[in-house]
């Protein structure tokens, strides 16, 4: 055994700095198949300890995250580890908590449900654990392969998750529909992650951001001759946004996002309209800031030449973003399913999240994952209320569902409307914070048509308004339409109550999360950028952090 | 005698490849991609890549396949008249797209001149053996290599969760 | 240049002679014992011996009428004899069958090539040579043909993930996939420092039971079991696509005792082989004969297993086996070293 030891030696020398890295996703793997073991060894219809023991791996997994944090990342410092594979920095470290978070609220409320359901099985959670271990790679991970293969990780539990009642129909054809999309828009990013790693011969983001001012510069001459590659990086720039925009549902790539959500159990939907989105986010982040940021503005062309310049994929997400901001909100408008309507809701959401990628000053970037961070916990709580209302006999996904909860639940009713109003963006509560930064920053980059784009998103919002008060009207005024009553389980209780009081404190003091989400917001590889280049030019966009944030 | 090896594998290949769209049998598509996938493992060899050929004839060939074409076998699919013929208007829609992408492997071809081959020399021999690919899995792409298996076992486990059946 | 390419169809052309014979007799050889086993004598009408017995059945054969069932899937039905028969001759040319002689004043190594990925090799083309069983029982659009080329497909794989796993022992302990560095790390203790003594007895016995299974030898030929299935896959075939199968099978059967000894008893090591080289021929040809007697003694000693409990032992029993053995081996390699 000792000379075991030895021989392991050698390998410590990467194992003691580098493992460290990944602490969080091992023990999350471990606990994912401690579940699985956990699952066989309990009896039928005693499954719930597996919850228990899923739950106890976030928060082993949190625990070492904040080690990372307070060893490695809190003094805005980042490190490289297994080959220039990942990357530890701040903007890892914030969406690993979003996903831990979104994580182990997702476990506590899917237990009632799944008991209600009666498919209380391990695997289930332990699906959860490897989603989850695949969002965090995807948070960190600095190569095209480590990105890819880990987007994959966290996909397929998803799609399983989608499916996993498989005695209804619906989640059935949720699955199938989700799952071949899914694996439709992952050949379409890798078609554009092969393009570019023809073009640039690597696949580690930081070489990509190196090689591309110099190949996408008209007077590329590799071989002797000039080569014009910009339509080649053009289009692989295209292709990789598609597939990113359908996974986080991005409105022309937004079709299957209705039928997933519909289909899906409502704690998987829950969890995939949260962390899938987050964990897209992340990764649509890494990929398009810390990998091709100076394809942001324009790929400039040569007056001399006669060469165009070529639009950079700013004007792209502008673009999209504003079409999904007005799709998403009036096509929720003639929604009655809850979870169709909520489903809607989320692809808007995606489209003001994009906001903070354009706006790409710090302002953008600490909206962007602030954003991130209360939508998951406001979204969570509106599809843990909608739990609540799975009862016996009920599926509770109609509009009529709710109404009258009033007298049934008042709790419920209070927290639910809370949740909606911080959906809405409505003044004291955190919605509202995440809002005012997406918002703020676009117009604090000057550019008239990047103001205009925040214009239509506050506008969009308030139309928003009009489908979440739909909610609070029949929970407070519709007469009950069932007398069946309503009862919370304490674990539901407990993650509703968390939820409910993250959003209102976040809402009123929201210092400690802004100074987070701004360490993440200022990480390095995340260009900042001004659109008004004389400024740039003179050296006026050198802020100290946090100024200007437009409090 | 490399330069017509090459062109009987290539020719191969490729005609292989066709033929998996243009028969209407399943069973003869999933046996033209094999042709495909040998043909191709035969390219790699002459790469000096001879792991990577092995490992294709090994996985692609003799696994996956073999149970592809179990499957076509056991399900007797008859021969169908392809989806597509209800969608007429997506078929001329097929045509600019084909269309672009034919430009742009003109585009890339007139672009780039061509260069000797980074494999025939004698540094560049080892890129594709056992020792090269192995040090590369466990040093530079060790995270990945293990990202994977994880996904395995997710995909495994995955699996069992959609097949089984009822409360057994 | 042409040299060497000479001297590879010299090769090739003695393997195939050699080889094609030693099928030949392996069936003559495999009634004999049959005959023995059961306590009766065996073909031993034609020539002494009965040794012009595999001469008089060919003859027969190629006389026979040759039939295509009217509704069989033609093309497939005609190449898939080859593709069964193809890929069993072709393993040959990996496997070395003795050390260096010296032949007419030139150095030959006695194996057709030396392949960086040799066992990989061995290792894809038993994988492929499925196909030949499974289109032909498709493609006689006959049951139990098709029952046959199913039960073959699904044998196949469930078999060759074991077969794969239990030569990774071999692998660290060797360090190498050539099957000439493989056989060479065997050579110490006078030539007797073979793997199945040092650690790989556990190995040994998984590649055994699994290539019993690829080879479709009893007690895993389902894929034929005449009981049940008259002929299995061949039952449609006859005159020379029935021999090309006949001869594919027994190829498959000399190609596992071969691979077998190469990886697990020394190859053509033994005692005494540096000094004469020649005898490493003699060592080689002896253990595959052993091999093959073990083959056809265990044919007619067990009986067939069923279905699903052929699936049941290589899932469930081979498997962790042969992980377990990777296990073993590993640690044991990294303590010794």
């Amino acid at each position: 055994m000792l000379a075991l030891i030895q021989a392991t030696n050698d390998l410590k020398t990467i194992g003691d700095q580098v493992v460290q890295l990944i602490m969080p996703e091992v023990i999350l793997t471990l606990f994912a198949c401690a579940a699985l073991v956990l699952d066989v060894m309990l009896p039928r219809g005693r499954k719930r300890p597996v919850a228990w023991l899923s739950l106890a791996g976030v928060g082993f997994a949190l625990v070492s995250l904040g080690f990372l944090y307070f060893n490695i990342t809190s003094e805005g410092k980042s490190r490289l580890g297994f080959f220039n594979m990942i990357v530890i920095d701040n903007y890892a470290v914030v969406f690993k908590l979003i996903f831990l978070i979104g994580a182990g609220l997702s476990i506590l409320l899917s237990i009632r449900y799944l008991d209600e359901e009666g498919e209380q099985r391990g695997e289930y959670y332990s699906l959860i654990l490897f989603s989850v271990v695949g969002m965090m790679f995807m948070a960190s991970g600095v190569d095209l392969l480590t990105l890819f293969i880990s987007l994959e990780l966290m996909a397929i539990s998803v799609y399983i998750l989608v499916g996993y009642t498989k005695r209804d129909r619906r989640s059935n054809e949720a699955s199938m529909k989700y799952f071949l999309l899914g694996a439709f828009s992952s050949g379409v990013l890798l078609y554009g992650i092969s393009m570019i790693y023809g073009l640039t011969g690597s696949t580690n983001l930081a070489n990509i951001a190196k090689a591309l001012p110099i190949i996408i510069s008209p007077a590329y001459e590799p071989l002797g001759q000039t080569v014009d590659l910009r339509y080649l990086v053009l289009m692989s720039m295209i292709l990789m946004a598609a597939g990113m925009f359908f996974k986080v549902a991005a409105v022309p790539f937004h079709m299957w996002a209705p039928d997933a959500y519909e289909g899906a159990p409502t704690s998987t939907t829950a969890f995939m309209s949260v962390a899938v989105k987050a964990a897209s986010f992340a990764m649509f982040g890494r990929l398009f800031l810390y990998g091709l940021p100076d394809l942001r503005d324009t790929l400039a062309g040569n007056a001399d030449k006669n060469i165009p310049g070529l639009p950079g994929w700013a004007v792209l997400l502008g673009v999209i973003a504003a079409i999904t901001i007005v799709w998403g909100n009036l096509a929720a408008l003639t929604q009655n399913n809850t979870k169709r309507l909520l489903a809607y809701s989320s692809i808007s959401h995606a489209g003001y999240t994009m906001l903070g990628l354009i706006a790409a000053n710090e302002t953008g970037y600490t909206g962007f994952i602030l954003y991130l961070f209360i939508y998951t916990l406001m979204n969570l709580g509106v599809f843990g209320c909608i739990i609540a209302l799975r009862r016996h006999g009920i599926q509770g996904d109609r509009m009529e569902d709710l109404n009258g909860l009033m007298k049934k639940a008042p709790w419920l009713t209070v927290m639910m409307t809370i949740f909606l109003l911080s959906l809405g963006g409505i003044p004291p509560t955190a919605g509202f914070i995440g809002k005012l930064y997406l918002f703020a920053g676009l117009i604090e980059t000057g550019n008239p048509w990047l103001v205009r784009l925040a214009i239509l998103a506050v506008l969009m919002s308030a139309v928003s308004l009009y489908y979440y008060i739909r909610f609070i009207r029949a929970m407070y005024i519709e007469p009950e339409t069932e007398m069946q009553p309503v009862k919370l389980a304490p674990s539901l209780q407990t993650a509703l109550a968390v939820a409910v009081l993250l959003v209102m404190l976040i809402g009123v003091y929201p210092q400690p999360l802004l100074r987070l989400t701004q360490k993440a917001a200022q990480a390095q590889g995340l260009k900042t950028h001004d659109y008004d280049q004389k400024k740039a030019d003179e050296g006026e966009i050198e802020r100290p952090p946090g100024a200007g944030t437009g409090r | 005698m490399e330069k017509a090896l090459f062109i009987i594998f290539a020719v191969v290949s490729v005609a292989a490849a066709l033929n998996i769209l243009l028969q209407r049998n399943p069973l003869y598509s999933a046996l033209s991609l094999v042709g495909t996938l040998i043909a191709l493992s035969a390219l790699y060899v002459m790469l000096r890549a001879q792991f990577i050929a092995a490992i294709q004839i090994v996985v692609y060939a003799g696994a996956i396949m073999v149970l592809f074409v179990f499957v076509i076998m056991l399900l007797n699919a008859p021969k169908e008249a392809p989806y597509i013929e209800k969608h007429k208007a997506l078929r001329f829609l097929a045509i600019p797209f084909a269309g672009l992408l034919i430009a742009e492997a003109f585009y890339v071809i007139r672009l780039v001149k061509p260069i000797q081959m980074p494999a025939s020399d004698d540094s560049a021999q080892a890129v594709g053996t056992t020792l090269s690919v192995g040090t590369k899995l466990f040093t530079d792409y060790l995270l990945p290599f293990e990202v994977t298996s994880v996904l395995i076992l997710m995909a495994i486990v995955g699996a069992m969760v959609l097949a089984r059946r009822g409360e057994d | 240049m042409t040299d060497l390419l000479l001297e590879w169809t010299i090769k090739i052309a003695v393997i195939l002679g050699a080889l094609l014979t030693a099928v030949a007799y392996s069936v003559l050889l495999e009634r004999r014992i049959m005959g023995f086993i059961q306590l009766r004598r065996g073909p031993n009408r034609v020539g002494p011996f009965g040794l012009l017995q595999p001469a008089a059945d060919g003859l027969k054969l190629i006389f026979k009428e040759d039939i295509i069932p009217s509704q069989a899937s033609k093309l497939l039905y005609v190449i898939a004899p080859t593709l069964l028969l193809i890929p069993s001759l072709m393993i040959f040319i990996v496997i070395p069958f003795g050390s260096e002689i010296v032949l007419f004043g030139r150095k030959i190594a006695l194996q057709v090539t030396h392949f960086d990925v040799g066992l990989l090799y061995v290792l894809a083309l038993g994988s492929v040579s499925v196909y030949g069983i499974a289109l032909a029982g498709w493609a006689s659009n006959n049951k139990y043909s098709l029952m046959g080329g199913l039960r073959a497909s699904a044998q196949m794989i469930s078999y060759e993930l074991a077969l794969g796993l239990s030569v990774v022992g071999v692998l660290i302990q060797s360090g190498s996939l050539d099957l000439v560095e493989i056989v060479r790390s065997q050579g110490g203790w006078n030539g007797m420092h073979w793997n199945v003594f040092v650690s790989q007895p556990l190995g040994f016995l998984v590649f055994f039971i699994a290539a019993l299974a690829e080879a479709n030898r009893t007690p895993f030929d389902l894929p034929e079991a005449d009981s049940e299935l008259v002929a299995g896959y061949h039952t449609e075939y006859s005159s020379m696509k029935f021999v090309m199968f006949q001869m594919g099978e027994y190829c498959n059967l000399i190609a596992a005792a071969g691979v077998s000894t190469t990886l697990f008893w020394g190859g053509w090591m033994g005692p005494g082989v540096e000094t004469y080289p020649a005898l490493s021929l003699a060592y080689f040809t002896a253990k595959v004969f052993v091999f093959v007697f073990v083959f056809i003694w265990i044919r007619f000693t067990l009986p067939r297993f069923r279905y699903d409990q052929l699936m049941r032992f290589g899932w469930r029993v081979l498997l962790p086996l042969a992980i377990l053995n990777i296990i073993i081996t590993a640690t044991v390699k990294l303590l010794v070293s």
